[in-house]
């Protein structure tokens, strides 16, 4: 095997998906149940459930149609199907016409359709007809076409000496190859900004990732209370971590060494290739929302205590370096990395073994998540909106 | 099997690989001022947790990565655990407003 190349389905647009969802999406929460309806009802249709989309001021209504559309766009996606109420906020309109340029979008409305029944079968219809258009041939690609996004939960102290480096180790590789990493969780960079800002391309992307941090300390500050307690979270704390700082400086590591390119708004797509910094919060759902609408194909997830998420979009491969974690939560650890705490290997080992899978994943390799059936549902999804829902 | 691990050589604590008792001696392979190199585990500190590895004054930097992760709300022995008891984070300190 050329671990250099992987063999994925290529789109029109140049982008290469390594897996073949037809997504149907909401426009707002209220027609979640029928996108749910319509999702059971055909194989290869991945419902986007969400609880956004209306009565929300105009940045988040601005966030909540950008990631909208970016998870629409995510390479993984080979087709569409839009369904609105008819009196939400987003611009529904405006998404289709994003979406249509790239690929097969139908867009289906209740209110004009008139409920939920004859929208449900109408649904059906549509994504029985997108199923007999989705493409099944593979082609060989190079690394450069993949986007890789990092995440790490439920953390502790093994993750920032193990897990967490090794996935650094990955990273450079991933970049070195000509790839894109995207690492967010603006919360767990408190503390550790000076050591981030010193890697990055120039004093703008310094200055937007210390803005991002600033305004999520003073969002934490504004509820006059200790952001302890939140974060590091009480998980956090039983496995060792004492303060954001502690937690933060082993979580950047997973960032690996290269510069730092951009600094993205959550959800948005970066206009080049290497290393960006998007700006999310620490909770799994909404950070792993955030990156597979910045067209993330794959996510590598770092685990200390273990976590059981997978994403319905996009493969997520989870790493731990805890081995009590390896062993009692086997069915959720794709790569055990506990090797680097006992001597057996070396960080560069583990690093490398945690590249060969990402290829070996983007590949076809189903990751533990998927074989769990992880989130078919479609409900491990949320979009970050700052502002109040009014 | 190493039983504790130092990240960096400017860190005055380490993380403990191995659950570490009370009275347990731990080899650190790392001189302090008096030329030793060996510490005396003075509480349990379970897997994954922090030891000093030198005397720190209330106040002082507690050092990880090389970095800051917070400041010492008391004074703390060679070989203590170091954890939320005796540790405070200098971030997102809404609750110190004002004061």
């Amino acid at each position: 095997m050329n671990i250099y190349k992987y063999s994925g389905y290529p789109r029109r647009n140049g982008s290469v998906g390594i897996r073949n969802y037809i997504a149907a999406i909401p426009t707002v929460g209220c027609v979640n149940e029928v996108v749910s309806r319509i999702a059971k009802h055909v194989n290869g249709v991945v419902p986007i459930l969400h609880h956004q989309g209306c009565c929300q001021l105009k940045p988040d209504i601005g966030t909540v149609t950008r990631v909208l559309e970016g998870l629409g766009k995510n390479p993984n996606v080979v087709a569409i199907l839009l369904v609105s109420l008819g009196c939400e906020a987003v611009n529904v309109k405006e998404i289709e016409k994003q979406l249509k340029v790239l690929k097969p979008t139908q867009s289906i409305c209740l209110q004009e359709l008139g409920g939920i029944t004859k929208t449900v079968e109408k649904g059906i219809k549509i994504a029985q007809s997108l199923t007999s258009s989705i493409p099944n041939v593979k082609s060989e690609n190079k690394l450069s076409s993949l986007m890789v996004g990092l995440k790490c939960g439920a953390s502790d102290a093994t993750s920032g000496i193990a897990s967490n480096p090794a996935v650094g180790v990955a990273v450079d590789r991933l970049i070195d190859n000509g790839a894109t990493v995207i690492f967010g969780e603006t919360t767990e960079i408190l503390g550790a900004e000076d050591v981030l800002v010193k890697r990055t391309v120039n004093n703008r992307v310094g200055s937007k990732i210390l803005k991002k941090i600033e305004e999520m300390e003073q969002r934490a500050k504004s509820m006059g209370v200790d952001m302890r307690g939140s974060q590091p979270t009480p998980g956090n704390i039983r496995g060792g971590l004492t303060t954001i700082e502690e937690k933060s400086l082993g979580a950047i590591i997973k960032s690996g060494t290269k510069p730092i390119n951009g600094a993205l708004e959550y959800g948005e797509q970066p206009s080049g290739r290497g290393l960006y910094f998007m700006d999310t919060p620490g909770r799994e759902i909404e950070v792993l929302t955030g990156l597979a609408s910045g067209g993330c194909q794959l996510i590598l997830f770092t685990t200390g205590v273990g976590a059981p998420q997978g994403f319905p979009l996009c493969p997520v491969i989870k790493i731990s370096g805890n081995r009590n974690t390896c062993a009692y939560l086997k069915e959720h650890i794709d790569v055990d990395v506990s090797t680097i705490i006992s001597g057996e290997e070396s960080l560069t080992e583990a690093g490398e073994k945690i590249f060969r899978e990402i290829v070996k994943v983007a590949s076809g390799k189903k990751v533990k998540a998927e074989l769990l059936n992880y989130d078919t549902n479609g409900v491990n999804i949320d979009i970050y909106v700052k502002g109040p829902v009014i | 099997m190493q039983k504790v691990l130092i990240i960096n050589e400017n860190d005055n604590v380490a993380v403990a690989v191995q659950p570490l008792k009370k009275g347990d001696e731990v080899d650190i392979n790392i001189k302090d001022q008096e030329g030793v190199d060996k510490i005396r585990v003075r509480q349990d500190i379970p897997f994954g947790h922090k030891i000093a590895l030198k005397r720190i004054k209330k106040g002082e930097r507690i050092i990880k990565y090389g970095q800051t992760i917070g400041k010492a709300t008391k004074y703390i022995d060679k070989g203590e655990y170091i954890h939320v008891d005796n540790v405070e984070s200098t971030k997102g300190r809404g609750d110190l407003q004002g004061k």
